[in-house]
């Protein structure tokens, strides 16, 4: 029995879908509904971002309460940066009665990238111990072993990066994060096939749904931008080449473009699950990039 | 050893504002060693506060030096009973213990941190600290080959690298190295990868609940 709507479509052996829905700063949401809306019958689930970068915005639970009000399938994401275990386990609980069934756990960016630069890091948890924190609630049971009354059930989900330019640690800790429990992966931004494919060698060796990260590209400043101050992103020289001297709505449709062929290899390949596109703040370019891609 | 840097002068100054007699006190430990509270760095503080007054500020103020042995320790502070006599405040060059031990020793006056206590650290090359101890009461560095992940990752975090680090380096401050990425070299050469693959649970943090006491020693 899958325990969400996101679990069925990927045990289904469908080619899956998700997206990244980047919440307002602020209690404007009316952009957030209006990216929801066009993309809940597009995509098979909507994961809404836990303060990305370390930049307060309206948080990942409102997010995912209006993408079930209006009718689509959220993806909480947690992030082990700005609260410590009772925080986390208390907003579990209220995001399991709310009906939200998929999580995906991070350790969440460094503060010092962020807007609030002298907050104070939690991290009580990291990653791989939150995805136990998850499987120990589901046995009924917090974290300090008391018993839960009513208990919760998700399908949960952690990151990697196959792109990364020490690979070997990554590997290691996937590989923790799937004997701790994760279920699924969606990973960082996907640009060097031959890479992700060495990634795929060794990650099929293991009963996990893996969700290709694709991070839309609006610019050659931008793919430039990231790669110095975005962490885990790298995007390779020939693609930055591809976006060299191109601008505005050229340099969109070029982004555009290398995301669509990049999907559309990745599905005929048939070397990953699905892929789970993060178009921060552009997400109305979803729908195309999936029609150029064939999905 | 316990790294500080002192405190800018116009701070300095500014503490001083309600007193006219002040013994800047040096600190022989740690902090002599950091070069930042030592014989030296009280006298340099205190010729500092002599050029300051000559520009019109701290004006009225007598200043006296001294240097003891350790501030942390009362067994090394009697000699301030002679020194601290008709003084009016203490200004304090050691870490933030010895500036506490000597508040407490001497509860009349007015005692004043001179210095800020940064973190417990090591000399790397001239002029430079690092910081290499959190103290958090659970040392693990039997199995991270000598690198602590709690001081030296900037997220702490026990099971390995988060996926932000670029050529080594962390993604919260591109100068340092990531620690973890350390470890995993270290464990390797040392053929110990083992170890890094074993889960560490949370992090019990009864164990540096405030203020630590060690007794029956």
């Amino acid at each position: 029995m899958a325990i969400s709507a996101f679990e069925e479509k990927l045990n289904s052996g469908k080619f899956v879908v998700t997206a990244e829905i980047g919440p307002p700063k602020g209690t404007d949401v009316s952009e957030m509904v209006k990216h929801i809306r066009l993309l809940k019958d597009r995509v098979d689930a909507m994961n809404v971002t836990d303060h990305q970068s370390s930049v307060m915005r309206f948080p990942s639970i409102g997010g995912c309460l209006l993408i079930k009000e209006l009718g689509g399938e959220p993806i909480l994401q947690m992030t082990t940066r700005d609260r410590n275990r009772i925080a986390l386990q208390a907003e579990l609980l209220f995001a399991y009665s709310r009906g939200i069934r998929n999580v995906l756990c991070l350790t969440g960016d460094a503060i010092d990238i962020g807007d609030h630069k002298e907050a104070k890091p939690v991290f009580d948890l990291d990653s791989v111990q939150l995805i136990r924190m998850v499987r120990t609630m589901e046995g009924g049971k917090d974290m300090a072993g008391n018993d839960l009354k009513g208990g919760v059930e998700f399908y949960v989900g952690a990151s990697c990066n196959p792109g990364c330019d020490f690979i070997e640690p990554q590997l290691l800790k996937f590989e923790k994060k799937v004997m701790a429990g994760a279920r699924f992966f969606q990973t960082q931004g996907v640009y060097d096939l031959s890479s992700f494919r060495r990634f795929m060698q060794y990650a099929r060796q293991f009963d996990v749904k893996i969700l290709a990260g694709i991070i839309v590209l609006f610019s050659y400043r931008m793919a430039i931008y990231m790669n110095e101050n975005v962490p885990g992103v790298f995007v390779p020289e020939e693609v930055l080449e591809e976006l060299k001297g191109l601008t505005g709505p050229e340099a969109l449709k070029a982004g555009i473009a290398i995301a669509a062929r990049t999907i559309r290899a990745l599905k005929e390949e048939g070397l990953c699950d699905g892929v789970h596109l993060m178009a921060i703040g552009r997400e109305h370019t979803i729908p195309e990039i999936l029609e150029i891609s064939g999905l | 050893m316990i790294v500080a840097q002192q405190k800018p002068l116009e701070e300095i100054i500014g503490m001083l504002i309600p007193y006219d007699r002040i013994l800047i006190l040096g600190c022989g430990t740690c902090v002599t060693v950091c070069n930042v509270g030592g014989e030296r760095e009280v006298s340099l503080l205190h010729s500092s506060l002599r050029l300051a007054q000559s520009r019109g500020l701290a004006q009225g103020k007598v200043f006296s030096e001294y240097t003891v042995k350790r501030q942390c320790d009362k067994e090394f502070l009697a000699i301030l009973e002679e020194k601290a006599r008709e003084q009016d405040a203490v200004l304090s060059l050691a870490c933030g213990v010895g500036v506490q031990v000597v508040a407490d020793y001497l509860p009349d006056l007015a005692v004043l941190p001179g210095v800020n206590t940064v973190f417990m650290g090591a000399f790397s090359e001239a002029g430079t600290w690092d910081e290499r101890c959190a103290a958090c009461g659970d040392c693990r560095l039997a199995a991270t080959a000598g690198v602590c992940p709690i001081t030296r990752c900037s997220k702490g975090i026990l099971n390995g690298p988060c996926g932000g680090a670029k050529n080594g380096k962390c993604e919260a401050d591109r100068s340092q190295d990531c620690a973890w990425i350390l470890i995993y070299r270290r464990l390797e050469a040392k053929g110990e990868l083992d170890r890094m693959r074993r889960y560490y649970p949370p992090r019990n943090f009864r164990t540096t609940s405030r203020p630590r006491r060690i007794q029956g020693r």
